[in-house]
């Protein structure tokens, strides 16, 4: 008879230990919060100033090169820390079969979304 | 053959069976913000595609924010990032074990309310001070 406790067999646990690897996420999810401090108060600073700015406007500030790199900065900060943070939800509240496939599309969407921004914020600057 | 018994794990008592607490309230806040910013950042994405797609993309796009709909998701979306990014500041406090007091746990919980709420006043009213 076999009892299985819901925990792992020792034997399988021993001399194993941790893969070592789970400080990476942890880190990497705090130094984007790190940059992403400065960042949006830039972000949120511009949007004040932007407030019902015209286009050309618009496109006059995000053309300077200054916008344009915090612009991209922002983007990469943003998505990078946002996958983190939704896997780490994900892998709390789901303990479905869903939770890969779940995982998988937030990651897979917030590259997509990244790539977008970044790609359109290069169009603008680009723009004449 | 081995015959297998399965034990379920122990399950802790629901969420709802306990009193709800500041501690608690903020780090469930803290997960919910980060939700809405992340659908937030789906609405940067949208106005900079608007923005390279041309004028009446993004007077498309601006006439939304100006609509009621438009200015509560930009209200949200404000409350929600400053009151992220402070509690933010504060879980990094928390990682450099500083504030780990119960004293200072609370303090510092009331200071994020506060500080977001003072910051999503001040944006807000900076931003109608721009342009009427």
């Amino acid at each position: 008879m076999v009892l299985r406790s819901g925990t792992e067999p020792q034997v399988q646990a021993q001399g194993l230990g941790s893969a070592k690897k789970g400080v990476h996420p942890w880190a990497a999810e705090r130094l984007s919060a790190i940059a992403l401090v400065p960042l949006m108060i830039w972000l949120v600073a511009s949007m004040i100033l932007l407030r019902g700015a015209s286009y050309a406007a618009f496109l006059a500030w995000l053309r300077q090169p200054v916008s344009s790199w915090l612009m991209v900065l922002s983007l990469i900060a943003i998505f990078h820390h946002t996958a983190l943070g939704l896997q780490v939800i994900l892998e709390d509240y789901l303990h479905s079969a869903l939770k890969v496939p779940a995982i998988t599309t937030a990651r897979l969407a917030c590259f997509a979304l990244c790539v977008a921004g970044i790609l359109a914020t290069i169009r603008i600057a680009l723009m004449h | 053959m081995a015959e297998i018994i399965e034990f379920p794990r122990p399950k802790s008592p629901h969420l709802q069976n306990y009193r709800p607490q500041l501690t608690s309230v903020l780090s469930f806040a803290n997960r919910v913000s980060g939700i809405a910013l992340a659908l937030a950042a789906v609405g940067l994405v949208a106005w900079l595609a608007a923005g390279a797609s041309g004028a009446a993309a993004y007077g498309a796009f601006d006439s939304f924010l100006s609509s009621i709909i438009g200015r509560i998701l930009l209200l949200v979306s404000t409350l929600a990032l400053f009151f992220h990014l402070c509690g933010g500041i504060r879980h990094i406090a928390w990682d450099a074990v500083l504030g780990f007091e119960l004293r200072s746990i609370y303090a510092s919980g009331w200071a994020v309310i506060a500080a977001t709420l003072l910051l999503t006043a001040a944006t807000w009213i900076a931003a109608y001070l721009i342009r009427g």
